[in-house]
């Protein structure tokens, strides 16, 4: 009993000395300790924010932004005090220049990054927001809409605002707001049509950091909207080769006659759907129909390339699903998918070839594939027979097995009758 | 008649004269446990099967990182029944743990272990760790993405043993990092090292048994009062009962090998992330499993530290039961050690169960 009332005082002790050693490492900031305990909301918020903030962990504290002196503790006057460059709240329109005081000087930044950059403001200025912000819109984005404020975090951080599978909805906070957004005139269902999109699933969904967000097509500081110029430039960035192609075809000088954007007139923007071979139908519900006539020569042309991409697309599921059938049968598959998957390569370079409308290249591409294709195939048809084989000895075995147990069965029998009761 | 000729001409050369008498005068008790006289030999079995088939694949197998894992699939895809071969000798290397564990825990419950056999437990609990070592060494071989990880994660747990740890880690993966060197190390370990050291202590184990015999419980005892347990001849009634465990045993491994034919997945990239949900074999599961529950820190001891230093201890204790449970040396019923191993068990298979079962934590 004693022993136990020993430890319990002990733990007591710890939990004390530890709570103390809290307490005392939060009270170092006189700012924090005294506005954390305050009763309105709007001043107590900002203490509770700071602790995770990027620049407090760096030793930068509330009087980097709002000046005073955090080290007065208990002493608001000192603290608050004008002498100090108190400056209370910045106002809006003071922001930008405020961030930029750091992060546009590149003596002072490097000494925290030597490799961070320090355009940010000048770019800001050079965006729709800034733009407008100059000319008096206080409603605009400014760093503190897109980076938080109190709690701001790096870009690494996957809680940041500005993390990439945050962008979107830090974006549509303002834009995705039909209210906020009513004088602008312009679309607030960017970030619902994004969310249908193949770059939505691959970035959220398959954690894929390099598909694009917002500000990888409208970039970040200097965010606009890319003009119909410019598109293709901007799909390229990542899309090289399929840009690569459309630029040599006959779609690229037709499309610009008609004064169309590249990429987007087929593929949409903000909606961005998983291209399917059903594009290639020349249907009324495709977008060739736009621009082509029912039973014209360019969507016979079409038609005829679905065909082939299809066929290779067919043989490929069929030898991937008798190839899953061996896998579940407990077979090896390993070298006959690793061929397939040159297949499927075939088949993603003739998807991207269509760009080009070269049917004759679409064609060799699309032979070599499915060559591929059925040799996988046949290979998962002689790993099935194998199985059925197995199973064939296992039972031929498990006969002899049984035999042999009903053999040692009345062995034993005969045995323990031979030698009587013990 | 050529056998007889041929027994002829041996006992001209050998005296099998005692050995003979030996095996005719071996007598195995009868009781209501006499079940579980049968785990002893069918481990032995399982264990024959392990060697028999282990010489066939390394006759294909290669140590490298660069061919290990193709080496394998050959086996698996290329040679002749090379796909029965491995998948019997992962799916009796896995019955083998089981029986012996079964073994172990009839052993400990029938107080079996006790004078004069403590050697026999001690050596007995000595093949059972090189045993799990066979299998923890055997598991890294195919150089999968299951089995990297799988050894990455377990030797940085045996990394973190007091003082030795890193030397320990050092030792097991021959650097830093589960390298090449590593699949080289754990293969002279997994045909040489350790075949060679449980060869020594299994031969030592069954010159015990032969020379003390089977082990009558001490209840057994009691219910009889003074009289003498039944018993029956070792050959042919006992022997012939042990045939026809292994000739299921073996069934049972022809069945699960054709049906469930042991998978390679895929080959092993250092670089890649560690796949989800990654757990060790199944009978490391309940410590892996522990150690997860364990906190980061309890007071200012690392956690994970204690949590292996506590399994260590319970090793040793569990070695050492013959000579700290002093009621079973005399005969008398020893409630406290048979309640330890009946919570033993229930930690291991609830501990098992969670491994398998317990969501895991996002």
């Amino acid at each position: 009993m004693r022993i136990a009332l020993r430890i319990a005082y002990s733990s007591l002790l710890l939990i004390a000395t530890v709570l103390i050693r809290i307490s005392a490492a939060e009270a170092a900031d006189a700012c924090i300790d005294c506005h954390i305990g305050l009763r309105e909301e709007r001043l107590n918020r900002p203490a509770v924010k700071i602790k995770d903030d990027y620049h407090l962990a760096r030793g930068l504290g509330c009087q980097g932004c709002h000046g005073g002196d955090q080290t007065a503790i208990d002493n608001k006057a000192q603290s608050h005090s004008p002498a100090k460059g108190f400056l209370g709240k910045p106002k809006r329109h003071a922001i930008p220049e405020s961030c930029g005081k750091c992060h546009s000087d590149p003596n002072y930044m490097r000494t925290f990054n030597p490799s961070i950059r320090t355009d940010q403001v000048k770019e800001y200025y050079s965006s729709t927001h800034g733009k407008r912000f100059r000319e008096g819109d206080q409603k605009v984005a400014i760093c503190i809409s897109c980076h938080d404020v109190h709690a701001i975090r790096a870009v690494k951080d996957q809680m940041a605002w500005t993390y990439p599978t945050n962008v979107a909805e830090t974006c549509s906070r303002c834009h995705g707001n039909a209210d906020y957004m009513k004088t602008y005139k312009i679309p607030t269902d960017q970030f619902e049509r994004y969310k249908q999109s193949i770059h939505y699933e691959m970035l959220t969904k398959r954690a894929d950091l390099a598909s694009p967000t917002c500000s990888s097509c409208h970039g970040s500081h200097g965010a606009t909207p890319p003009g119909v110029d410019s598109v293709a430039n901007v799909c390229s960035h990542c899309h090289a080769a399929t840009a690569d192609l459309f630029a040599k075809s006959p779609h690229k000088p037709a499309f610009a006659e008609l004064g169309m954007p590249a990429c987007v007139t087929c593929h949409s923007n903000h909606d961005v759907t998983k291209p399917s071979d059903a594009m290639l139908a020349g249907g009324a519900d495709t977008p060739c129909v736009m621009c082509h006539e029912a039973d014209s020569e360019p969507l016979k042309k079409a038609a005829e390339l679905r065909t082939m991409i299809e066929g290779l697309s067919k043989q490929i599921d069929e030898a991937s699903t008798i190839l899953t059938r061996a896998e579940h049968a407990g077979m090896e598959v390993g070298p006959p998918r690793f061929e397939l998957i040159t297949a499927k390569q075939s088949l993603i370079k003739v998807r991207a070839d269509t760009h080009s409308l070269n049917v004759q290249q679409i064609k060799v591409a699309t032979d070599a594939g499915l060559i591929v294709a059925q040799k996988s195939l046949e290979s998962g048809q002689g790993l099935l027979a194998e199985v059925q084989f197995r199973r064939k000895g296992l039972a031929a075995s498990l006969l002899v097995i049984g035999a042999v147990l009903v053999g040692l069965f009345f062995k034993i029998r005969e045995v323990d009758r031979r030698r009587g009761p013990d | 008649m050529t056998g007889a000729r041929f027994a002829d001409w041996i006992e001209e050369r050998i005296d099998l004269g005692p050995l003979k008498h030996l095996i005719q005068k071996k007598a195995i008790p009868v009781h209501r446990h006499t079940v579980w006289y049968y785990f002893g030999g069918m481990t032995l079995f399982l264990f024959g099967i392990q060697v028999a088939t282990g010489i066939l694949l390394t006759l294909y197998y290669r140590p490298s990182v660069e061919e290990a894992y193709e080496s394998v699939q050959f086996i698996m895809t290329e040679v002749q029944f090379g796909w029965l071969v491995r998948s019997v000798h992962s799916w009796s290397a896995n019955l083998m743990v089981l029986t012996m564990m079964i073994h172990m825990f009839s052993v400990y419950l029938t107080q079996s272990y006790r004078k004069p056999r403590e050697l026999t437990w001690v050596t007995g609990m000595a093949m059972f760790g090189i045993v799990l070592f066979f299998g923890f060494s055997g598991y890294l071989l195919p150089w999968n993405v299951l089995a990297y990880f799988a050894t990455k994660v377990g030797t940085e747990i045996a990394g973190q043993f007091p003082l030795i740890g890193h030397a320990l880690l050092r030792l097991l993966r021959g650097g830093d990092e589960v390298t090449g060197a590593t699949v080289s190390r754990f293969y002279g370990i997994h045909i040489a090292i350790l075949p060679a050291c449980i060869t020594a202590i299994l031969g030592l184990h069954l010159f015990l048994v032969q020379k003390q015999g089977m082990s009558i419980p001490p209840s057994v005892e009691r219910n009889r009062a003074g009289q003498s347990v039944p018993t029956m001849p070792f050959a042919p009634n006992f022997l012939l009962r042990d045939l026809f465990g292994w000739f299921l045993a073996l069934g049972l491994l022809a069945a699960l090998a054709a049906l469930y034919p042991w998978e390679l997945g895929q080959k092993a990239d250092p670089f890649a992330p560690a796949p989800a949900g990654i757990r060790p074999e199944w009978y490391f599961v309940f410590m892996f499993q522990c150690l997860k529950y364990i906190p980061a820190k309890i007071g200012p001891f690392d956690g994970e530290v204690l949590g292996i230093l506590g399994f260590t201890l319970g090793g040793i204790l569990l070695v050492l039961v013959p000579f700290l449970d002093k009621r079973s040396a005399v005969g008398e019923p020893s409630p406290l050690f048979r309640s330890i191993g009946f919570g033993i068990i229930a930690f291991i298979v609830i501990f098992t169960v969670l491994g398998y079962f317990a969501p895991v934590p996002q």
